[in-house]
């Protein structure tokens, strides 16, 4: 059995340096996960509007953001705010700007989509029925639209956890460098260090995602 | 905006944003034959391969490409498998695009109504020509929209490759900013030469988008 370098793992705090990194990486989603979702449910109501310069507005917002790469809008926040505004950012914050920003774009668009994918007859019947807009919107559009959006919003947490791997770029101490720290330091005494320890941060980042994906799976298939 | 400076760079972003497409293509290609072949496998049944392949879409599905790259680039030479920036880069993007494709390529699949393969099992096909000939073709067409989602998708992912210490546009910008400290220049090229890569994909997916909701088959 050739030498693996998980050995490194066992070694003094090693494997616990490399949970904490997980943590920064799972912290940093979660405090933008709790900012940008009820701003993007706000957003996706506001986008179902019939109104020419908001739907121009919110739909410029949403494609730009959707089709730069991850990456492009950390390095824009990250080395912009300092060139353009004069600001340090550091990568934790410049990171979750960008993931606040992503998330309130994919946020409203999985909003604006269920509010549409329910029927008019829908609104129509509430209003025969008598009930106010508030009313209508509260007891018969909204419990509609949560369940078409809590499979897919648990999805967007698990795409935004995996994106978290990427501040590692501009400088963030998370998981990966953690791995990469733990490497170097063992280079000597383990010169295989680097396939145990990418490969343990390969499972932690499954063991993280693979729960939520199922869950939004089985709420997708119960809802639908 | 200092644009001799632009002119200055302008090729070497040129040269970055080629690399950036060539390998984002070859991965492309090597993750629509992973995934066509998963989808097949799990549409036919396939014993034992079935399994192999849905653990293989479970992974694929949730880990980040960066660590998967990391793993291939910095892990694999450890137990013997050493591949140049070029192929890891491809070979991570087909890892991960694999099980997107796949997806789309089953709902394409499911999607196929039983009275075609019936009528075509009718007409005295063989099983292998119902599957070519019947089957994929419309599945194929079904799913070219959400197959070019997963392409945007995936040259968008191709961003992570600087770390491998490919020479793509993202290292190239990094590398500038470094060297010039021209970071309003440097960073609005970057975003030009993404968009000049990924709007006509996006475009390309609007109009098939729009063609495909005409076209019905044995309906």
């Amino acid at each position: 059995m050739p030498d693996l370098g998980l050995e490194v793992l066992f070694k003094g705090s090693n494997m616990l340096r490399l949970l904490q990194g997980l943590w920064a990486a799972v912290e940093i989603s979660l405090v933008s996960i709790v900012t940008s979702f009820p701003l993007g449910i706000i957003l996706g109501i506001i986008m179902t509007k019939e109104n020419i310069l908001i739907k121009f507005l919110t739909k410029v917002y949403l494609e730009f953001i959707r089709i730069m790469p991850q990456l492009v809008l950390l390095f824009i926040v990250f080395f912009g705010s300092t060139k353009i505004l004069g600001i340090n950012l550091p990568g934790e914050t410049s990171a979750i700007i960008v993931f606040v920003l992503w998330g309130v774009a994919e946020m409203g668009d999985l909003t604006r989509s269920a509010i549409l994918s329910v029927p008019v007859h829908q609104y129509e019947s509430s209003k025969a029925l008598g009930l106010s807009k508030t009313q209508s919107y509260f007891y018969i559009i909204l419990p509609q639209t949560l369940r078409r959006l809590v499979p897919l919003s648990i999805n967007l947490v698990t795409r935004m956890v995996k994106t978290t791997s990427l501040v590692l770029m501009i400088g963030v101490v998370e998981v990966l460098k953690t791995g990469q720290q733990i490497i170097e330091a063992n280079r000597m005494t383990s010169p295989n260090a680097a396939f145990g320890v990418f490969l343990v941060i390969f499972i932690l980042y499954f063991l993280v995602c693979w729960p939520a994906s199922i869950a939004a799976r089985q709420l997708e298939k119960k809802w639908s | 905006m200092d644009f001799g400076y632009i002119e200055k760079v302008w090729p070497l972003y040129q040269k970055a944003a080629l690399l950036t497409v060539k390998i984002g293509l070859e991965g492309v290609f090597l993750a629509i034959l992973t995934g066509l072949f998963c989808a097949v496998v799990l549409y036919e049944k396939v014993p034992v391969i079935r399994h192999i392949v849905t653990v293989y879409i479970e992974t694929s599905r949730n880990t980040p490409l960066l660590v998967q790259l990391f793993f291939i680039y910095y892990g694999l030479p450890k137990a013997g498998i050493m591949l140049s920036p070029e192929t890891c880069g491809a070979a991570g993007l087909a890892f991960l695009g694999g099980s997107y494709m796949a997806e789309a390529f089953r709902s394409g699949l499911q999607g196929v109504d039983n009275i075609q393969k019936e009528s075509a099992y009718s007409l005295g096909l063989s099983k292998a020509q119902i599957m070519c000939y019947v089957v994929l073709l419309q599945a194929v067409s079904t799913s070219i929209p959400a197959f070019l989602a997963n392409i945007i998708f995936l040259l968008k992912e191709t961003s992570v490759f600087s770390a491998v210490s490919l020479m793509d546009l993202m290292f190239t910008a990094k590398d500038l900013i470094g060297l010039y400290y021209k970071t309003t220049e440097s960073l609005t090229l970057l975003v030009v030469f993404y968009l000049v890569i990924l709007l006509p994909v996006l475009v390309a997916g609007a109009i098939a988008e729009r063609r495909l909701r005409y076209a019905g088959f044995g309906a």
